[in-house]
């Protein structure tokens, strides 16, 4: 039961995050900002919408969404709670949690690509050709977090906290998956969540044709998707296996929020990345993540 | 004694920057080279007592090197009078290779960067500690480059950039192969106090053979880049050709011997270690490569100030043959290196004579060099004969000794390559010179009148000093040579 | 022993920024910043006393303060492209240096050590410096980046004589200093002449001395 009370949270607390990014943001350039919930009455608005489908598209333009969302919590599924291992963990599933993220980007990308349409296409080769880089920094960085970890699972990896005394390699993998972080989730430097040019756009320009439950089903999984990560931070930070339950429940919702704070800092900090820099980025976060694997294997 | 002796040069050069009158700042080189020499010719009769806390100390070694470099020193100090002459003042040129104007650098910079590089020099030459050795040699090369970019035109100045750049990470790397040095012998209850050969030397048996391996293959590399050996040589023939001819004299006749010296310390402190074949074979392999590099190049070479260099590059290749194989042949390299600087300097600046009525660097232009200027053909066509090693000149003697050796220790392959490369180099040499001591005048250049005595009696002396050498060595010389040789003896 | 393993690490970061970086006014910060971490280091070994203290102060002058002060002098006086011009791309740049420490650190493994000279990483992190600098030296096409690598790659082997410097004379680590700080000096008034003469400061116009 205490296992799965950390996925009724994210379940019900992941459309927050957004919404916190969004109102730092909003506060950082002046402005009162949307509501905090925002993103919740756009879930409740969307449900009620009806269905809007291009002659053109094929089954898949439904199943895409559907599939997506279910993918991401199969994720949310092996990633460990504050005070609790994940309800299913067992050696290597930090591999299928890697492909389950894949497998809903898939999917999203598949139906980009049913409607037929140029832009949508063009959204989704960007959006392929950038995971197929940040794929190799996510597994090199949680190769990392395994070297020194007591078991193979996610559930044994996370919690641990910045082992022994402060070594410097170790605080890269909470860097590597605040960029992947950034990184999957479109935020800025690498794409844009709020332009208005589908030009600039790498994942929103993939999700132009999806309407109501659809769009609904899209939203919510890219709020669990960012729970993901942020949960992913702060577990690779914070040394909750140790804590009682209770404050390594504070701690961990401390830590998410504080995670979405630095997101929406990042973003109002920060120019958009020029697409071909993008690669750079991720090249360097691979550096980076492979130094920090050879580093704590060599030690 | 030792201390005054690289203070002098820099004494020297800062009253050249501040004497504003050319004419006195000119002959102050040439009195400044004499002092040296003088001083220098006097530790020959009484060998001159540590300086500095030990940090300068003189061994028959440095002393063969450090007088080669005191008196190509002197000898183109004496050149500069005539050139700077000519050269010194400062207005508007035109390049005659590609048509842009230029001016010179300021003569008093030129003649302050000549007796700085003459300081790092005698420091290099005179001390036996390895890490002030590094420091004299990167001196030696940042004070030779503005000596380069003398004449202020793109390709000196490309020249220079390769200079500083190659040679520069060159020593970078002999830096560290010096620590890789003080690893070998490191010893955390008994730390050496210092990087000096008299202390390291007792201690060299012991010391971590592995470590020394590493830190010679260093040394070698980075020395081996400022030397000049093949194929770290691509500075070398762009460097000599662009620098004035004084400034080449200099680079091929004292520094390259400079570097050469950095390698045998190193050889010094392996012999005892047990590793002398070790270093022998690389010296040997990098020797040949040079001088095959050499010959491939000079053949059919349009440019004779880079058929001098690409000549430079050759024997510094037989030097390190030489010391490579040992016995009999280290005498003969160091004979060779005597002869060398004196036979290279003189065809340097002979070199200088000709650019400066033939305003080319192509042996195809430059022709008739007999018809205009006599005295320097009669010289060219000698210095040509002396440094491919023909008989009456002392290169013949020290070759013929290095040969010698190389049939005595059964290194036969190498002899072979090393008497072909010989013979290729002579020819494609030979073509050069010839066509160029031969021939007509060309129509466009003016019969200069008569030569100068400062512009031909340099060269002339060096050169009179390489034929004596050929025919008689003096006993002195000869035992420095000896002690010279057995110092860097691979045998331990 | 944590703090220059901290020290240590971040220089390994600090060599392969070398690689992936693409302004050259962040390459000087990197050099500036890659000298106050080599001052540090004799502190971390040997203790804030005598010889290592003196050495730490004179290369922070030098090389944390120095160095980047005459590169970025340089820098803004020649007016060129403040972009490195790479003769291959970063990313491959990059992944060679990330090959170039798997095999410092195979050979730091591999090779007898005299036991308590050197600590952990140290020598696989000076190699990556050299490395980086050497790689910045043939690898770029600006005659400034070569500096840099040659600073980078001469910061490289000063950490590698960190440990032994105890022993020897402080005077002599202080004259190679000066050398080295001469040279950048020399290279830097080389460079003036370049973008006056050239009007670029790119090697690859460097093409008429040819056989």
């Amino acid at each position: 039961m205490n296992a799965w009370l950390h996925i009724l949270a994210a379940l019900v607390l992941a459309p927050l995050v957004p919404g916190i990014v969004n109102r730092v943001k909003a506060r950082m350039s002046g402005r009162v900002g949307k509501p905090l919930l925002q993103t919740y009455f756009d879930l409740a608005k969307l449900t009620r919408k009806g269905l809007v489908e291009s002659h053109t598209a094929s089954f898949m333009l439904g199943v895409g969404p559907a599939v997506s969302l279910a993918a991401i919590c199969g994720a949310l599924c092996l990633l460990p709670g504050p005070a609790s291992p994940a309800p299913a963990s067992f050696a290597g599933d930090f591999m299928l949690a890697a492909y389950c993220l894949g497998l809903s980007r898939l999917a999203i990308i598949l139906a980009a690509l049913d409607t037929g349409s140029s832009f949508e296409g063009m959204g989704a080769s960007r959006e392929a050709a950038f995971s197929a880089l940040a794929e190799p920094v996510l597994f090199l960085a949680l190769l990392a977090l395994a070297a020194d970890a007591p078991s193979l699972s996610l559930s044994g990896m996370l919690g641990q906290g910045l082992s022994g005394a402060l070594a410097p390699e170790r605080l890269f993998v909470p860097l590597l998956l605040f960029i992947l972080l950034l990184t999957e989730n479109c935020r800025i430097p690498v794409d844009d969540p709020n332009t208005h040019l589908e030009l600039t756009m790498i994942h929103e320009v993939m999700v132009l044709d999806h309407s109501g439950p659809d769009m609904a089903m899209i939203s919510y999984g890219a709020a669990l998707k960012l729970w993901f990560f942020a949960a992913a931070v702060t577990l690779s930070l914070l040394p909750v296996q140790a804590m009682p339950p209770l404050a390594a429940w504070a701690a961990f919702l401390a830590g998410v929020v504080l995670v979405a704070v630095a997101v929406g800092l990042v973003e109002s900090s920060m120019a958009r990345l020029r697409l071909l820099r993008v690669p750079r980025l991720l090249g360097s976060a691979g550096a980076l993540a492979a130094l920090s694997l050879v580093l704590t294997v060599w030690r | 004694m030792l201390a005054a002796l690289p203070l002098i040069p820099l004494l020297a050069g800062l009253m050249a920057l501040a004497l504003p009158a050319d004419g006195p700042r000119r002959w102050l080189l040439a009195a400044v080279g004499c002092l040296h020499l003088t001083l220098v010719g006097t530790t020959w009769v009484h060998p001159p007592a540590p300086a500095y806390g030990g940090l300068l100390e003189l061994d028959p070694l440095g002393q063969l090197f450090l007088t080669l470099a005191s008196l190509l020193f002197t000898a183109a100090a004496f050149y500069a009078v005539g050139y700077l002459r000519h050269e010194g003042a400062v207005h508007e040129k035109r390049d005659f290779q590609d048509g842009a104007t230029f001016v010179n650098a300021p003569e008093r910079v030129f003649s302050l960067c000549l007796c700085l590089f003459l300081s790092a020099m005698t420091v290099v030459c005179a001390t036996r500690n390895l890490s002030v050795l590094w420091v004299g040699i990167e001196a030696t090369t940042l004070s030779s480059a503005p000596l380069i970019y003398f004449h202020r035109h793109r390709r000196s100045l490309e020249a220079t950039w390769k200079y500083l750049v190659i040679c520069s990470v060159g020593i970078a790397l002999a830096l560290l192969g010096n620590i890789l040095v003080s690893v070998a012998f490191y010893d955390p209850v008994a730390p050496a106090a210092s990087m000096d050969l008299a202390e390291l030397l007792p201690l060299a048996p012991g010391a971590a053979k592995p470590w020394l391996r590493a830190a010679f293959i260093f040394l070698l590399v980075g020395y081996g880049s400022k030397m000049g050996l093949a194929p770290m040589h691509n500075w070398l023939p762009d460097a000599h050709s662009q620098s004035p001819s004084l400034v080449s004299a200099l680079l091929s006749g004292a520094l390259l011997n400079c570097a050469f010296l950095g390698i045998l310390r190193a050889v010094q402190i392996l012999s005892p270690a047990g590793l002398g074949a070790f270093c022998g074979e690389l010296l040997v392999l990098f020797g040949l490569i040079s001088m095959v590099t050499a010959a491939v190049f000079i053949v059919g070479l349009g440019d004779y100030k880079r058929m001098l260099a690409y000549s430079s590059v050759e024997h510094m290749g037989i030097l390190a043959l030489g010391v490579g194989i040992g016995g009999g042949a280290a005498f003969g390299a160091m004979l060779h290196a005597v002869n060398h600087s004196l036979t290279k300097g003189a065809l340097f600046l002979i070199s200088g004579n000709i650019l400066a009525v033939y305003h080319t660097r192509s042996c195809h232009d430059a022709r008739g060099v007999s018809r205009a200027l006599p005295i320097t053909a009669a010289l060219w066509t000698a210095g040509f004969l002396a440094i491919c090693g023909s008989p009456p000149f002392g290169l013949f003697v020290s070759e013929l000794a290095i040969l010698r050796a190389m049939f005595a220790g059964g290194h036969g392959l190498a002899a072979t390559i090393y008497v072909i490369a010989l013979a290729v180099i002579f020819v494609g040499m030979a073509t050069s010179v010839c066509r160029m001591v031969q021939g007509p005048l060309p129509p466009a250049v003016r019969h200069p009148g008569p030569e100068r005595v400062l512009s031909v009696a340099s060269p002339l002396a060096l050169l009179a000093a390489a034929l004596t050498l050929g025919l008689y060595v003096p006993q002195g010389l000869a035992d420095v040579l000896a002690r010279a040789a057995a110092a860097v003896s691979l045998g331990g | 022993m944590a703090a220059i393993q901290s020290l240590l690490v971040a220089l390994v970061v600090v060599n392969l920024a070398y690689l992936a970086v693409t302004r050259l006014k962040t390459l000087t910060r990197i050099t500036a910043l890659q000298g106050v971490l080599l001052a540090a280091t004799p502190l971390a070994i040997a203790g804030p006393h005598g010889h290592g203290l003196v050495l730490s102060l004179a290369v922070l002058a030098i090389k944390g303060i120095g160095f980047p002060w005459l590169v970025a002098r340089t820098l803004s006086r020649l007016e060129v492209n403040p972009v490195v011009e790479p003769y291959f791309g970063f990313n491959m740049s990059l992944l060679a240096g990330v090959g170039g420490l798997l095999f410092s650190l195979w050979l730091e493994s591999r090779l007898p050590f005299p036991p308590g000279l050197f600590p952990p990483l140290l020598f696989p992190a000076a190699l990556t410096s050299i490395f980086s600098g050497l790689t910045l030296v043939v690898a770029r096409r600006k005659a400034l980046t070569q500096v840099i690598g040659y600073l980078a790659a001469e910061n490289g082997i000063f950490l590698l004589g960190v440990p032994l410097a105890a022993q020897g004379s402080v005077w002599l680590e202080l004259s190679v200093l000066l050398d080295v700080f001469v040279a950048v000096f020399v290279m830097g008034i080389a460079l003036h002449h370049i973008n006056k003469t050239f009007e670029s400061i790119d090697v690859g116009r460097f093409c008429s001395l040819r056989d």
